[in-house]
Order: C-alpha cells, then structure tokens, then sequence
C-alpha cells in the first residue's frame, strides 16, 4: 500500500478494548490468543485488516481484534467477505465462523466463496454444537447426538467439513485444533499466505455444552497416537517415533499401518500441490471421526487465479480497450436524433 | 426535427391522424419484440412521442400455435406529448390465431386487424381453441380485417437468396413490420441499416429480413387491400438530443452515473431475476466505467457482497425483484444498524410468491416500507416513466451516501421493459453527490486537545448520519455489527435506554430526509378543485392522462405524484388535506392509500388495478368523474362510488 514500513507491533497492538466474554474455559480463547500472536509476525497492518463474521459463538471474534471489523448475520460473512475482497484486493480479509454458521445456514455462500477462490482466510471453529443457542445439535454432531432437540438421538448424517471444502473446489484446505498454538499459528499463516479462498478447520472445544468432543485426538496424552500431523512432502507417520504410517491400497483407499510392517517406502509421501483433489479427499476420509487417528496441517494448497484478480483484470482490459467510462457516450450510444 | 428518410412518399392517398396505438401479436418464436421494437425506433427516429408495452409469457417458448405462447409488443406514437401506451390498440397485427384470440378482445369495435392469413389452417385453428375459422365465421363483422398470406408473400420475397423455405418463413415479422412502416410512413433506412448490423454475421439472413421488410411495404404500396396510408406528423419536444430508452437501461445508465457524480466505484451484487436481470446484464457490460458486477450464488449473497463492498467504500447495490425482496430482507435490517449506504433496487411483479414473473404490479410498496423487524426504516423512492429510472436512481444514491443508510428504489415491470424518448441530460447538469469518508479521528479529546479515538456512532449533528471510516485507514480501526450499538462509541450495548435511543435516532435520521428533498408539487390549475389524484411510480402516466381528459371535458381536478415514498414530502400532509376527496390510483389494493389514511387522517380512496398490466387511462377517469359526482351531490361520509374501494376501514 505504501512506502513506508510497516509498523512493528506485539500481541497488544491488535487486542480490543473490549471485554473477551466466551464462557470461562472455551476454546476460542486459545484461538485468539494465536491469532494475536501470529498477526504482529506477519507483517500486516492494523488498518489493512478485516475480520467478518456471521452469529454464533465463534462470530464475536471481530469485536476482540483491534482491527476493522464486522460482525454480521447468520451464515452470510462469506459473502458479505466476498464483496468486500472483491472490491478492495488490498485488504487481508478474514472469515470468522462456526460450524452452524458456515455448515448450516451459511452452506451456500461457504461453497460458493471456495469454488470462486475470493481471495479470503476462512476460520470454521467446529465445536460439533451450537452453543450460542445453549445446545442443539450441529451439521457436524456425531449421529445419534443427543441434545435439548434431539432428546432420543440425533438422525443426520454429519458434514466432514474437509471433504465438503475438496469438495467445493478450495485451493486451500487445512486442519488444526485448539490445544496447540503453535500448530494454529502455523496453519493460519500458511492460510493468510495463500493466494484465494483458504480453508481452515480448528476443532475447538465447547465446555459447556459439548465438552471433550476432541479429546480422544487432542488430549495431551492421546495427542501423539491420534494426530497426523501433514507435513509436504514428506511420508505420513505419526505415533512414538513414527511408528504408525499411511498407505495407499491398490484401487486408493487409504489405511492406517505399522511402519515396521510395510517398510518406510511403502508410506504415502504427502503431495498439498497435487492438482487432482482424489489424496487429499482420501486423507480427509482417512478417520471417520474424532476419535480415530485424524490428520490434522495442510491438505491440499493449490495455485489457481483468486477471483478479484480476475475481476480486476477484467476492469483493466476493458479500460485499456475502451477508455475510461465517458457518460455522454454512453447515454448517447443508443440511436439518437436532434430535435432542433 | 431533423428526420432524415429516403423513402419516397405514398403514390397512395395519406390520410393524416394525430395518434395510433398498434400492437403486434405473434407466437413467442415469432420475433414480435423485435418487430415491435423496430417500429418503435422508426418512430422515435421521425420524432413522434411514443410510449411502449411489451407484454410476453414467463415461459421461453410456450408450445407454439397456443394462447399461452402468445407474445406482443403495443407501441402508442403520436404527433402530440403522451404518458401511456394506450388502453386498447387501434390496429391489431396478428400473425396467428392464438394472437388473434388472445388480442382481440382488447381492440375496439371498429378498429384495424391485419392477420397473417396463411397462418390460420385448421390445426392452428385448433390449437388456438377456435371451433371455426373467424375470417370466415362472421365473428369479426365490427372491424377492419385486412387478410394478408404473409407467409407465402415472405417466401416469395426470399428466393433469392436461396434460403430453405423453413429459413425464410422466420423473416415474415419483417414483412409485418415492412407493410405497418408503410401504412404508417416511417423512414425505413434506418431498420434496414439495423437489419444489417443485427445480423450482420450470416449474410443470407440479412438479405432474407431485408427482402420480406421491402416486401412487406411494397405490397402496402401496391396491393389495393389498404384503403390509404397514415401521417402522423412529429410532435413538438424540446430541442436537444435524444434516445429512445427503457427503464432497466435507464436506471443502470443512473447508477454509473451516480457512481462517477459520487466518485465511488460501483459494486453491483445481484441474483438473475425477471424483470431486473437487464440491469445486471446492462452494468456487466461497461466494465470501463471501474463497475464489479458480481453474479452471486443467491439473493441472499448479492446484497451481503454489496454491503460487504459498501463496508470497504464502494457504492453497493443488489438489483431484484419481490421475491428477491424477501430473502434479502434480514441484510436490509443489517445495514440499517449498521448505517452504511446500500441501494436495493426493486423491480416489482405480480405477487405473491413467483406471481406473475413478467406482469407488472405496485404491490411491494409496503413490503419495503415495513418488512423487516424491529424498527428499521429505509427511505423509499419510486421512479415514474422509463427515462426517470435515470434520475431516480442518482436521487437514491444520494440519499444512501449521505445519509449513511440502505435506500429502496423502486420501478417496476412495466417500466423496466417499456420505453420512450429521452432528452439527454448534460452532464454538468446532473446533480452533485458528495462522498465524504472519516480519515481523522473524532473524540477522545482532553479539553481542547485533539481528538484521538475514532467513534464510528458519533453522529452529524445536521443529518445524523454516522462517520464511513472505510478499511486501509490508519487508526479508525473499528468493529460493526448487527448487534445494538452504544450512541456513539458503537460499542455492543444491551443497555435498555440505549437502545431506545438509538431507536430513535435511526428514526429522526431517516425522518429528517424530508427536509432535503423537494415539496410536493401540486397542479391544481383553476385552484378549485376538490379532488386531488395523488400517484406514485408508473401510475403517474395514466393518472396524469385521466386527470387532463377529466380537465379537458371541464372538470376541475388537481394532480400530484410522489417519487419519494418514505420520507414523503413535508407538505404531502397540507397538501392532501386541502381536498375533499384524494384518488390513489395504484397498481395494488391500496397500499399508499392505508399510508396516506393512517398518517394524515384523510378520505383518500384507493383506485386499485392487479390485472398486471398498466392503469387504463380511461379507468382513472371514470375514477375521477365518480368522486367530482360523489363530491357535487353533496356526500361526505362513508358511500364509495363506483370502481372506487375504500381502504384502511377494515383495520
């Protein structure tokens, strides 16, 4: 934007001065504080940056950051992003939203943002619950949930909101969790540098209402037997000393082994810039929920024109073809006639 | 008026009319648009005053040869200044039965029909629903009929160039169009060179079109069927230049204007809808202009993505129609909290629900008034002919950049799709529009020091409107958001007094437009009159034609139009309140009449029209000559007269 340098700041600079009110114990916490802590190391400033949001717990994020910010309606931060990145390519446009928010009634506009690659970081906080609602069922809830409406279990199939994000064409599709900030923040600035609409799910823990619904994959203890940590590049093994690893069966499908067993070659090599989305939706079917070995870093990031770049080309091409917009021309560009 | 024509004159006698009104009816498939279109142009181009009405099933191709696919297009041109298209068409082309069928009700004893008279064989015959052939059973003994095989004359016409008969019979609206240009002397050169243009890319289609047209007004020269051919001189418009244009091209026409007066850039989100998609369509053309158009997944995401750009300075607007309204209503109440300028542009149809998607109706003006929740109020402005689309459309960016707030504007089917000449504006004459963005904070201030915190809620004192503090600006970081806001620091306030406060500002900021917009006009020539007609959007044109015949067969009537609905004009009140009895003729059941009742306490009577099409000028008169009866004999309570409903007493 300018010449002159940006500004050093520290976590400080970019909290609000308003009160932080999730409930005492929420993960969101965590979520904040590694989002304050990233931003003064990416070289951004305050002013050049936006948080959108749309209802929910994980929506009140905005109001946190000493940045501008909006916090809008229910499901529709994507697309209230989009304009706002569309029309000012000079922005870092952040997207704040919960898997209600995003999954439910935002579904649309979340896919539709991925597929048009708007140059956007979206950060899903799935707590598999709505919260704000004190406790229904969420589009990520485990079948056979039960909550305040669905007292006899829930009955829908969940969203993997990884699959649906390869799905929607994402360039950028990630996962990290809550209990560990340096994880975070290494995955939200892979996010902030790419180039498009980047994806990012964090499992955050909902004490309240849905408390421990991660544990089993981010528990301290149980972290290093059930967290594959994706790394390109790199063969997929994860455990004490690695010795879990990933394979390839023969018609694609992938399977959990020991890595005494099979060999190290016989590992899958982690590949995030592969065109075709067929590894990474395989590694995103890879645990059927958060209570089997769960990848969790980078899983795919691919380069493809971010949207507003081609609007903006567009705009350019037409100017230098046809000049400037001239409203006399224009008004006169239809058949005329003089009366005198 | 300089109309340049090479045709030669008629050898024919030419009889001279001051108006007509011809409305050409076909199959969906024939081209009638096109053929209305071009006559339309030729005689813009002659310099007759002319209002059109294209009228065209929802359906792309209904099946062929049936009243559902009909489609016609009525053209009223003049050698005089008119408001409307005309209640019933003095001359009825019709290509088909089910054209004749579906028209020849609305055609007045008397009146001219030109019929393709190849078309009607029995199978057509059927199709249309017709138990026996009516140019042959009598049923049309009270017209004009003029049997024209246009079919054979067009395959005749097209030989030349060779052009399978199956490709050739698809030029006979231009053979149509050809024998009208002749029955009513327009220049044809300039359909000829349009002809060209068109369908410039295959020649034998250029050659056909332009044969059967040639053909067409040759055999009117020629064929001893027409009694006479018709002048209608040009009428006395205002020197200057000017073009022929419908109200979708107007109001986006408005928009890059507003944006270059407000030098913001545009930023149009917007859903394909009938009948707003040509704005869309329109303003994704001229690229140039700096316009991001954005075709978004939904209703929902078009005017989320305009207010998104709206947060980061630009101009935002979603263009749609009612049911677009619907879905986009919770946004509208987002950008009244969060006071940021938007432009909702609505292109009303019949409702409810999908309605009648390509029929025109002025049935949402509640809707937009009040279908949000919570107090949220939205100025509203109504444009009223096809070329002030343009006009109201930079009137409501003005408001929306201002003011700081979402803005309806309202048209409507008919407008949008109907057209008439329009004297180009300069462009030194279009209003001014300042955009003004908060770049300095503005409190926090210690005595006299300076301020050091920005509050994006610390109002105007004048307008109220709130600071627009646009991303990229250092130190005014700040968050917004549809929760309640403190008065002025923004801050999320729960506070109850709060709250009611802040309802009350929105309010007073919305109610204080009222000073910044014109007075009412009221036309009451003889200044005793005791019945106003009071109009609003595309009513004004017949409410105004009733209103002169009424004054023409001496009858004393005053007339006002509304083109900004909410606020209303701070004299409407007095104004309303000096007669006795106010007609409210509407495309609705009465909706700004119930405004008019409930804020001024006065007899307005509604004149409602839902057929979907525009009011019948002699619909509004009968209206008006009922009330000055009412009013002469002396009633002053309770009875309605006839074609006139009450409104409001049901509630």
């Amino acid at each position: 934007m300018t010449d002159v340098a940006v500004p050093v700041t520290t976590r400080k600079d970019w909290m609000s001065d308003q009160d932080v009110r999730w409930c005492p114990g929420c993960g969101d916490y965590s979520i904040l504080a590694a989002m304050q802590f990233l931003l003064p190391e990416l070289g951004v400033r305050r002013e050049n940056t936006v948080f959108v949001s749309g209802i929910g717990c994980a929506a009140r994020f905005p109001y946190y950051m000493n940045t501008y910010g909006m916090h809008s309606i229910h499901g529709r931060a994507p697309a209230v992003a989009t304009g706002l990145a569309v029309s000012r390519p000079d922005l870092d446009v952040w997207v704040v939203t919960g898997d209600g928010d995003a999954l439910s009634i935002g579904g649309n506009h979340l896919m539709h943002c991925l597929r048009r690659n708007v140059n956007l970081t979206i950060l899903l906080f799935n707590n598999q619950i709505y919260g704000l609602t004190k406790g229904q069922y969420s589009p990520t809830s485990e079948v056979g949930k039960v909550t305040k409406s669905t007292p006899f279990g829930s009955l829908d199939t969940p969203f993997n909101p990884i699959s649906l994000a390869i799905g929607a064409e994402a360039t950028f599709v990630a996962r990290t969790h809550d209990m560990d900030r340096k994880h975070m923040m290494e995955v939200f600035r892979r996010a902030h540098d790419h180039k498009g609409a980047a994806f990012v799910e964090v499992f955050q823990n909902c004490n309240v209402f849905n408390d421990g619904a991660f544990e089993q994959v981010t528990g301290k203890a149980q972290r290093e037997e059930m967290l594959i940590e994706l790394h390109h590049g790199e063969p997929i093994r994860f455990g004490a000393d690695g010795h879990r690893g990933v394979v390839m069966e023969a018609q694609g499908s992938l399977r959990i082994v020991e890595v005494a067993d099979v060999g190290e070659d016989a590992l899958l090599v982690h590949d995030e810039h592969r065109d075709d989305p067929g590894l990474a939706f395989a590694l995103s079917r890879l645990a059927r929920g958060p209570y089997e070995p769960t990848p969790v870093g980078v899983f795919r990031a691919v380069g493809r024109p971010d949207y507003g770049s081609l609007v903006d080309a567009q705009l350019l091409e037409a100017q230098s073809r046809r000049g400037p917009g001239d409203l006399a021309r224009l008004l006169a560009s239809g058949t005329t006639w003089t009366v005198e | 008026m300089t109309a340049s024509t090479d045709t030669a004159k008629s050898t024919r006698p030419v009889e001279s009319i001051d108006q007509i009104v011809i409305r050409f009816a076909g199959d969906s498939g024939d081209g009638m648009q096109v053929t209305g279109d071009r006559f339309t142009n030729e005689s813009a181009i002659f310099g007759n005053d002319l209002s059109t009405l294209p009228n065209f099933p929802a359906e792309i191709r209904a099946p062929a040869g049936t009243l559902a696919g009909v489609s016609a297009f009525q053209v009223h041109i003049s050698d005089h200044d008119i408001l409307t298209p005309g209640d019933a068409p003095n001359v009825l082309v019709a290509m088909n039965p089910a054209a004749l069928r579906a028209n020849v009700a609305d055609v007045p004893v008397g009146g001219s029909i030109i019929v393709n008279s190849d078309a009607f064989e029995e199978r057509a015959l059927e199709k249309a629903g017709y138990s026996s052939n009516p140019l042959t059973d009598g049923s049309l003994a009270g017209y004009r009929v003029y049997e024209v095989p246009m079919t054979t004359l067009t395959l005749e016409a097209c030989k030349p160039t060779g052009a399978k008969p199956r490709d050739a019979e698809r030029s006979k609206n231009f053979f149509a169009l050809g024998l009208v240009a002749w029955m009513y002397q327009r220049p044809t050169e300039t359909t000829v060179a349009w002809i060209a243009e068109r369908y410039g890319r295959t020649a034998v289609v250029v050659e056909a079109n332009t044969l059967a047209f040639r053909a067409g007004y040759h055999f009117g020269e020629t064929a001893e069927l027409f009694e006479s051919a018709y002048e209608i001189h040009a009428a006395a418009h205002e020197p200057g230049l000017y073009t022929n244009v419908t109200g979708n091209t107007a109001l986006a026409w408005g928009l890059l204007a507003a944006s270059q007066l407000g030098k913001v850039p545009l930023f149009l989100g917007s859903y394909p809808i009938t009948p707003a998609s040509d704005i869309l369509h329109e303003l994704s053309k001229h690229k140039n202009f700096g316009v991001r158009t954005l075709q978004a997944e939904d209703e929902i995401a078009g005017i989320g993505a305009a207010l998104g750009a709206a947060f980061g300075g630009a101009l935002g607007v979603t263009t749609t129609s009612g049911p677009g309204i619907d879905l986009k209503s919770e946004t509208v109440g987002l950008a009244v909290s969060l006071e940021l300028p938007l432009l909702i542009v609505d292109i009303q149809r019949g409702g409810p629900s999908t309605g009648l998607p390509t029929k025109t109706e002025q049935s949402d003006l509640l809707h937009v008034m009040f279908g949000r929740h919570g107090e949220a109020p939205v100025p509203v402005v109504a444009a009223m002919t096809p070329s002030h689309c343009f006009d109201a459309a930079i009137e409501a960016v003005r408001i929306a950049l201002k003011y700081r707030t979402p803005v309806y504007l309202l048209s409507d089917g008919y407008l949008a799709n109907g057209s008439e000449p329009w004297k180009l504006p300069a462009i030194e004459d279009l209003p001014a529009i300042a955009t003004t963005f908060a770049t300095e904070p503005n409190a926090g201030a210690v005595g006299d020091g300076e301020a050091t915190a920005y509050w994006p809620y610390l109002r105007d004192p004048e307008t109220l409107a709130r600071p627009w503090a646009v991303p990229g600006t250092p130190g005014l970081e700040h968050r917004i958001g549809g929760l309640e806001k403190e008065d002025g620091t923004g801050n999320v306030s729960y506070d109850p007094v709060n709250h009611e406060r802040m309802v009350h500002l929105r309010a007073a900021k919305i109610a204080g437009i009222a000073n910044d917009i014109p007075l009412l006009d009221c036309d009451d020539p003889t200044g005793d009159a005791e019945v106003l007609v009071l109009s609003w959007g595309s009513t004004y044109a017949a409410a105004l034609a009733g209103v002169r015949r009424v004054r023409k067969a001496g009858g004393s009537v005053a007339q006002a139009h509304l083109v900004h609905l909410n606020p209303f004009p701070r004299n409407l009140g007095e104004v309303v309140k000096r007669y006795a009895r106010v007609l409210i003729p509407e495309g609705n059941l009465g909706q700004l009449a119930r405004l008019v009742r409930a804020d001024f306490l006065v007899d307005a009577r509604s004149l409602s029209n839902m057929q979907g099409t525009p009011f019948h000028v002699a619909q509004v008169q009968g209206a008006i000559e009922s009330l000055l009866q009412e009013v002469a004999a002396g009633h002053t309570t309770g009875e309605t007269a006839e074609a006139v409903s009450s409104t409001g007493g049901d509630r």
